[in-house]
């Protein structure tokens, strides 16, 4: 493998020792990049700040990864559809909600396109949203506070991949089923039908989920769509705002062994939906609502922080069969995966995984082919322009298996070539190709700061790729995937550092640290704190029974819990210790962990309240204990419970202090 | 866009040197408690360090502000002071009796930088185990809590 050439060099300084070693890539036209220079790009000193947040799915971990850039450091994990025993997401009683689906509570999914929200065209770092392929979800995460503060459910749907990427205002928040399923004509029900019916039976759908001011999510209207797999998405924007553009594979409608049965045609298809014109049919009546539920989830902030879940019933669909000029397909070479729109917003690039050329269509001339009805033909009832007619033009010898593409401030695009193992950067206009570099190994997706925004940060590119070997120390079979940051400010691109991600990272967003940074909670005030079981003071704390269930009110502050002795506690008894954290200092967090508990701990953030739900099953006396080291007396920061038989008569009393 | 390794070098170096003397200040202060006494003015000496640069005084108690400052200091003080017995932090009964308002309140609003240099907070803040926390109180809550307190010490 000519890969495998490369060098490691120390740098010859002691202040930047503590880099390490830097390895170095070879580019494939045989220049070398500086290593020095290499690590004086990516040195961020100690308590300095990197100049950009990347927000970067875990995947199969279902979270969301914060890194630094360009340092690469590893600033924060966000728990969003996986279960987190690290500070109780999904455990404990605040939230737990937010993983009810209509199949029941759901603790993983897996996370892919993080996009962030936009105003004007550009990022704003208000949100991230991230979609969940399995069970499909799409959660709003808060920059505020880094968390995850809602996740509404997706009807009709099965694998919800071709999301979640918003509109140039944030108007829409986009999403399209990976898998075609069968649906019944009136109410897209999913039916008991025979796998081999898939061409008359099987659908697809695309949702257009509508976010307010606060960010609440609701699906204004769905799309029905002829049964092709849809894969990957971006919104129009400047002069195509208004538009969204899916890609879809699956033309040939295979349902067996697709690698073959679905590679067969020369050209799939892009949706263009002129969601503009959707929103208005939705907005007056058009369409028909079905039966469709689903759940969304939310973070009450006014409720104490606590997560609820609302049933919503009903979905409105709209059928392109029947109203005029919602879908165009745009035939594209061949089995299409990221489609991506140039900051202009003048030009659609479509990574054909199997095509030797990418091929980008001009807006303008798919505007002019629909009105003058340039049509090749139609596609169930969908109209199907002339791939001539609209297209601007054919990036040649642009690698193996183009994927996904990204756009600098200069009118350059870069395209990751999975196959080739390397990053091909292009102009826009002239679709020459104008640079190249290796990476290693197999990009999937890359990523710009507002790289698929009008207004990119062109200095950084990160590259995403999904094998590792022979990077790191080797950790058995399995290891993180590589990340690796390439500096684009110059003609030509140099590679300056590798970093580890956790999960799979499929797709990464970035935005500048100084658009997120003013906004940043630093802690919950006590005085705002509207949980139901909050106590507010240390004279607040009790313990109450009721009937088999009983409610210990604790607080914690450095260093003691409120109260720390609990008797008259029964086997059989549920007991919800709803611990508040009444510290009001920034990143001083208390840990709460009883002995034997069946779920995980919890994290309380100052200010805040949460509930751990622990069901005792054996007699004796058990200890809890701050998990999260807080001051010199962190380890005497704990209590007992004292847990008597079912029949026993002792009664409840609390105390703290009293010896 | 290259810079030289010896400019990034002396950038490093000149961060470092000031990081040390940031960190020199407080060694030299624990071991020398008196030069840094004498840079405390007698206003500070009195009154404690911090936002209330001021002398506070209370005549008459407001009974309504000492209310609030009740349920402030119940909410954020009560967890570590009790107004009877050394808890987590010292009794508070008759604090008002010893300590001007204003030094009550700097303690309240400023507790890092007066665990760090006052010498009455550091002498009683090293009879305590834990050190006192900031709890983000606005100046207007502080003065409350000194209300309160103020009628608690009558
Ligand atoms: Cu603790």
């Amino acid at each position: 493998m000519s890969k495998m050439l490369k060098k490691s060099l120390l740098w010859p300084f002691a202040v930047v020792a503590a880099i390490g070693f830097l390895s170095m890539g070879c580019s494939s036209n045989g220049e070398f990049g500086s290593s020095s220079d290499a690590a004086e790009k990516v040195y961020v000193a100690p308590g300095e700040h990197d100049e950009f947040y990347g927000f970067f799915s875990g995947g199969y971990n279902g979270q969301l990864g914060v890194y630094g850039l360009p340092s690469g450091r590893h600033i924060f994990t966000i728990p969003v559809f996986s279960q987190a025993a690290v500070n109780g997401w999904g455990y404990n009683e605040e939230t737990k909600p937010m993983f009810q689906t209509s199949d029941g509570f759901v603790p993983w999914g897996d996370a892919h396109h993080p996009e962030l929200s936009q105003t004007n065209g550009e990022t704003d770092g208000r949100w991230v949203f991230i979609n969940e392929n399995n069970t499909p979800r799409i959660a709003r995460i808060g920059l505020d506070e880094f968390r995850t503060q809602e996740i509404i459910e997706i009807p009709n749907s099965a694998g919800n991949h071709a999301s979640s990427f918003v509109t140039p205002n944030t108007e829409y928040v986009t999403a399209a089923t990976r898998f075609s399923v069968p649906m019944d004509e009136d109410n897209l029900q999913n039916m008991d039908v025979s796998i081999d019916s898939y061409k008359d039976n099987f659908q697809g759908t695309i949702s257009f989920i509508k976010v307010s001011d606060e960010g609440h999510m609701n699906i204004d209207f769905q799309i029905r769509m002829p049964g092709f797999n849809y894969d990957l998405s971006h919104s129009g924007k400047g002069p195509s705002d208004g538009w969204a553009f899916f890609t879809s594979y699956n033309s040939e409608e295979a349902h067996t062994m697709l690698e073959i049965n679905a590679s067969k045609n020369d050209k799939d298809y892009i949706a263009a939906i002129n969601w503009e014109k959707a929103a208005e049919y939705a907005a007056n009546g058009e369409g028909k609502m079905i039966p469709g539920e689903h759940y969304r989830n939310y973070i009450d902030h006014e409720e104490g922080g606590v997560a609820k879940s609302e049933l919503i019933e009903e979905v409105r669909v709209l059928d392109p069969r029947e109203l005029d000029g919602l879908v165009y397909f745009l035939p594209t070479p061949k089995s299409p995966h990221g489609v991506d729109v140039d900051p202009s917003g003048r030009y659609i690039a479509a990574g054909g995984k199997l095509s030797t050329v990418i091929p980008v269509h001009s807006f303008d001339k798919m505007m002019t082919a629909i009105e003058n009805e340039d049509f090749e033909g139609e596609e169930q009832g969908i109209p199907v322009l002339n791939y001539e007619s609209i297209l601007h033009g054919e990036v040649e010898n642009p690698g193996l298996g183009p994927l996904h593409t990204e756009f600098d401030d200069k009118g350059n695009a870069y395209t990751t070539a999975f196959i080739s193992s390397e990053i091909v950067k292009w102009d826009v206009e002239t679709l020459e190709v104008v640079d190249r570099i290796d990476v290693y190994y197999s990009p999937g997706h890359l990523m710009i700061p507002g790289g698929d925004s009008q207004n990119p940060d062109g200095k950084y590119l990160v590259a995403l790729n999904k094998i590792t070997k022979d990077r790191y120390l080797p950790t058995g079979p399995e290891m993180f995937h590589s990340a690796q940051l390439i500096d684009i400010s110059g003609e030509k691109m140099q590679l300056l550092l590798d970093f580890p991600t956790e999960g799979e990272p499929h797709y990464a967003q970035g935005i500048a640290a100084e658009k997120v940074k003013e906004n940043q909670k630093r802690f919950y005030e006590i005085e705002g704190n509207n949980h139901p079981h909050a106590a507010k003071s240390e004279k607040e704390t009790r313990v109450e029974r009721d009937g088999n269930e009983v409610h210990v009110y604790m607080t914690t502050i450095r260093s003691h819990f409120a109260p720390d002795n609990i008797e008259g506690i029964k086997v059989g008894d549920e007991v919800y210790f709803h611990v508040t954290n009444l510290e009001q200092d920034w990143d001083v967090p208390h840990g709460f962990a009883m002995k034997g508990a069946n779920n995980a701990e919890l994290l309380i953030m100052p200010g805040e309240t949460m509930t751990l739900k622990w069901e005792p099953k054996k007699v004796g006396v058990f200890p809890f204990y701050c998990t999260d080291f807080c001051s010199a007396l962190h380890q005497e920061m704990q209590g007992y419970v004292r847990v008597s038989s079912e029949d026993s008569d002792v009664e409840v009393s609390y105390s703290t202090g009293q010896s | 866009m290259k810079i030289s390794k010896i400019v990034g070098l002396m950038t490093v170096t000149i961060l470092l040197l000031i990081g040390c003397e940031g960190g020199s200040d407080t060694n030299t202060e624990a071991t020398a408690n008196k030069e840094v006494e004498q840079e405390l003015t007698e206003f500070e000496m009195t009154n404690g360090i911090g936002p209330v640069n001021e002398e506070i005084t209370i005549d008459e108690i407001d009974p309504e502000l000492a209310k609030e400052g009740m349920q402030v200091f119940d909410m954020k003080c009560g967890a570590c002071h009790k107004m009877d017995s050394r808890y987590v932090g010292p009794p508070l009964g008759g604090i008002m009796n010893t300590r001007t308002p204003a030094y009550v309140m700097n303690m309240i609003l400023n507790p890092e930088e007066m665990l760090e240099k006052h010498p009455i907070a550091k002498s009683v803040g090293s009879e305590y185990p834990t050190r006192m926390t900031n709890q983000q109180l606005t100046r207007e809550k502080a003065r409350a809590v000194v209300e309160y307190l103020a009628q608690e010490s009558q």
